[in-house]
């Protein structure tokens, strides 16, 4: 048989992936060997007497260790909160509440070069990412906020807003200081303190966090920051003094919340799981789509909610957008995340490593073919090669269950009405990603996919302004610009 | 004799509406409704599980084609309902009064409920434009919220206020585009099973609006755990039913929305805000290009 001729030159990428090593320095950043909790303004032995280790996911050495926040450490916390909502916060003129709030984004901008380096060093996600991304746009959520603090009465035409009160809060480890932001920001700025706890793998930016927040001189008990793991989330979400829950997690979570507090008064948002569809139709400029698609599921290792990780290709150009795409694996850089030429950083934890590799396993068994990028993984930490897999059926489980890692599932299309009912396929609802050069189709897409947040043309943007949030299983609520604004308030 | 002069009424039989039909409940079951004093006034059908099924896949089936018409046309719809229930006034106030109320409360629930469909039948077209927003992102790109309408929710109407609350309740769902399952009222049914006939005759499609008649007891836990459901609604205090609805309505991450302090005869019953409680916000972007030189100018 003779062998297809291709016009395409074999890509060479040896020289692309030898660059000289360009590392951030540590020494930017100030990490003390313990933390303790950051309740009414002090940090605070915990009661618990616990404390637990962060790592390096990178290199899996030891950071710093952190308090173990029990049962009375989250109720000081609340209390803390509740006496500081009645006593200062909710009483404080709008006007005061942004300067406060203001001020705290300043001084995340003064600090960021050491809060990048500190987030890139216990989340493993590479520094250009921490620096370009995470926080300046954490920076801009408190700056954004702040000035919505005097103008609450514009918000929601012929209503007031009221404060809810105490709000507690549980955030992931994907993103630990923007996620601290977009929910801080918010509910400070219409009036309400904050417990807040980051995840157990990440702890140390939000503690951070706590240093500029006791700096710049906010009110004892505003906000305060308790570290812990599932168990400190538990007793936060059950405590009969808190008015709100801001959870941002996995679904399965999310529904324990929803369940827990079925019977309280307690409001909730959830920011949820996702699946998301990102869809190539053959008129789209197809290097920019693929572009689109690499950032879709490879930024931040693929932890992220909203990531692109179903990518539904119009048939008559699959084959030459798997290839684009394999390609430009194999420019990805996969290693130390302090590194600035890094495209890919360490997964954030082993179990989660464990997780992914799981799910690839998986997708193999399932009778998918898998491709991985050729350059070597670092001997030491959690690594994970990009992944992607082709000939992959609708129901199987690499194309339904979030494996929130850089694992992409693809399937191949024909006409618009196939690829929108297989796109709306899941239960869940976050994001979605559509390329096309037709302004008519992009509209209609927009419009018919079931999803909070689309990107037509682009993949993976954010930004204070915009609210981001799910339908269906991927939680309910917004969270930035004005609708995000509604998650805190009353209408009365 | 006086006995053949006198002409034997025709009863109606109370049925109940899913698709755009009218089926007696597949389970055969029926209830006496009956007014303070005991008199029955009617057999009403006792709906079951499979009832609600059937109504949830009519509602889904009608989502699509109600949520992609034009906001005007549903505006159009909506209004349209309030003039068939005008025509037929004389009917609901004699159904309320067989229900217990005096000839005045009557027509007051009447006109209002005719009222409040004339005000959703306005917002069908404006609501989007007070709850949307085009965001200034610091990126290059074009960026805008907007309301969509959930899907399908499954509510459970008012126990009193049986007329004016099913109204309220249905007016501001279907207005933003859902389609919806709703039990009436278990005590006072006779106004909703007479409404979905309004409901039929004014080119509301099949599906979008779905009366159950039967016991909340019964049914609420299959309004909050069927999987296909976007949003339950419940309306009545009762803390135990709440909590049922609230936790089952995790297992798919429904939207649970409340009305027990809601006073269903007063203008605070009625607002955007009762639209804006079904609708999710969708936020679009798409890059804007940016090519030097070009400066826009006068």
């Amino acid at each position: 048989m003779a062998t297809k001729k291709s016009n395409t030159i074999k890509l060479k990428f040896d020289s692309a992936r030898n660059l000289s090593p360009a590392p951030e320095s540590k020494s930017a950043a100030k990490i003390n060997p313990q933390y303790d909790l950051f309740i009414n303004g002090r940090f605070e032995k915990p009661l618990s007497k616990k404390y637990f280790a962060t790592i390096n996911p990178a290199n899996e050495e030891k950071l710093s260790e952190v308090a173990e926040a029990g049962n009375a450490d989250v109720n000081k916390a609340v209390n803390a909160a509740r006496s500081a909502y009645d006593k200062t916060w909710k009483k404080m003129p709008g006007k005061e509440r942004a300067k406060y709030i203001y001020r705290i984004a300043r001084m995340i901008q003064e600090r960021a070069r050491e809060f990048a380096v500190i987030e890139t060093l216990d989340g493993g996600k590479p520094i250009r990412e921490s620096r370009d991304f995470d926080v300046p746009t954490a920076a801009n959520h408190f700056f954004y906020y702040a000035g919505w603090a005097d103008k609450l009465e514009y918000a929601f035409p012929n209503r007031m807003t009221q404060p809810l009160g105490v709000a507690g809060q549980i955030i992931p480890w994907n993103f630990p200081l923007l996620m601290a932001a977009w929910k801080i920001a918010p509910a400070l700025a219409t009036g309400n303190t904050v417990v807040l706890k980051p995840a157990e793998t990440t702890p140390l930016t939000a503690l951070k966090l706590a240093e500029i927040i006791q700096e710049a001189d906010l009110p004892p008990g505003v906000v305060n920051i308790i570290t812990g793991a599932g168990a400190t989330g538990a007793a936060i979400v059950n405590h009969p003094d808190i008015n709100k829950i801001a959870f941002t997690g996995s679904t399965d979570v999310g529904k324990i919340i929803q369940r827990a507090i079925a019977g309280t008064a307690k409001k909730a948002t959830l920011e949820l799981g996702g699946k998301a569809a990102n869809i190539i139709f053959d008129d789209a400029p197809l290097d920019q789509a693929v572009e689109g698609v690499i950032n879709g599921i490879f930024f931040n290792q693929g932890h992220v909610c909203c990531a692109g990780s179903r990518l539904y290709v119009q048939e008559s150009v699959f084959k030459e957008v798997v290839r684009k795409l394999k390609d430009r694996m194999e420019t990805l850089i996969v290693g130390d995340p302090l590194d600035k030429n890094t495209d890919i950083g360490a997964i954030n934890s082993r179990q989660q490593l464990n997780t992914i590799n799981d799910y690839i396993k998986i997708g193999q068994k399932e009778g998918a073919e898998m491709f991985q990028s050729s350059g070597n993984l670092p001997r030491k930490g959690f690594f994970c090669k990009p992944t992607i897999f082709t000939n992959v059926a609708q129901s199987n489980r690499i194309a339904q269950e979030e494996i929130f890692g850089p694992v992409l599932a693809i399937q191949s299309f024909r006409t618009d009405d196939e690829v929108i009912e297989k796109a709306n396929n899941t239960p869940f609802g976050l994001s979605a990603g559509v390329w096309t050069d037709k302004g008519s189709k992009i509209f209609n897409m927009t419009t018919k996919l079931r999803a909070g947040v689309v990107w037509a043309n682009t993949f993976n943007k954010f930004d204070p302004t915009s609210p981001f949030g799910g339908y269906k299983e991927s939680g309910y609520g917004r969270e930035g610009g004005l609708h995000g604004l509604g998650a805190y308030v009353e209408l009365v | 004799m006086a006995i053949t002069e006198k002409r034997l009424e025709v009863l109606k039989t109370y049925k109940i509406y899913i698709g755009g039909q009218f089926p007696r409940t597949e389970s055969g079951r029926y209830y006496v409704a009956t007014n303070n004093k005991s008199e029955k006034l009617a057999n009403v059908c006792l709906g079951s599980r499979k009832d609600f099924r059937d109504a949830v896949v009519a509602a889904r089936g009608a989502f699509g084609g109600w949520s992609g018409r034009a906001a005007f046309n549903r505006g159009q719809i909506l209004y349209r309902i309030a003039e068939m229930l005008e025509g037929r006034k004389a009917q609901f106030i004699d159904e309320l009064m067989k229900q217990d109320a005096n000839r005045a409360q009557a027509e007051k629930e009447v006109n209002l409920a005719i009222d409040r469909l004339i005000y959703y039948s306005g917002w069908c077209d404006k609501f989007q434009q007070i709850s949307s927003a085009v965001n200034p992102v610091a990126s290059s790109h074009f960026n805008f919220s907007s309301p969509e309408p959930m899907g399908v929710v499954a509510a459970i109407a008012p126990q009193n206020d049986s007329l004016i609350g099913l109204v309220s309740l249905i007016a501001p769902l279907i207005a933003g585009g859902n389609t919806c399952i709703v039990l009436a009222s278990n005590a006072k049914p006779l106004c909703a099973v007479t409404f979905a006939e309004v409901l039929n005759s004014s080119d509301l499609p099949g599906g979008v609006v779905n009366i159950l008649t039967g016991k909340v007891a019964e049914l609420a836990p299959f309004f909050a755990d069927h999987m296909d459901v976007n949003a339950t609604v419940y309306c009545e205090p009762d803390a135990e039913i709440q909590k049922m609805i609230r936790e089952k309505s995790s297992l798919n991450v429904k939207r649970v929305v409340l009305y027990d302090k809601v006073k269903w005869l007063t203008d605070a019953a009625q607002s955007p805000y009762f639209i804006n409680d079904f609708q999710e916000i969708k936020t679009t972007w798409h890059p804007i290009e940016n090519i030097g030189g070009a400066k826009a100018g006068y």
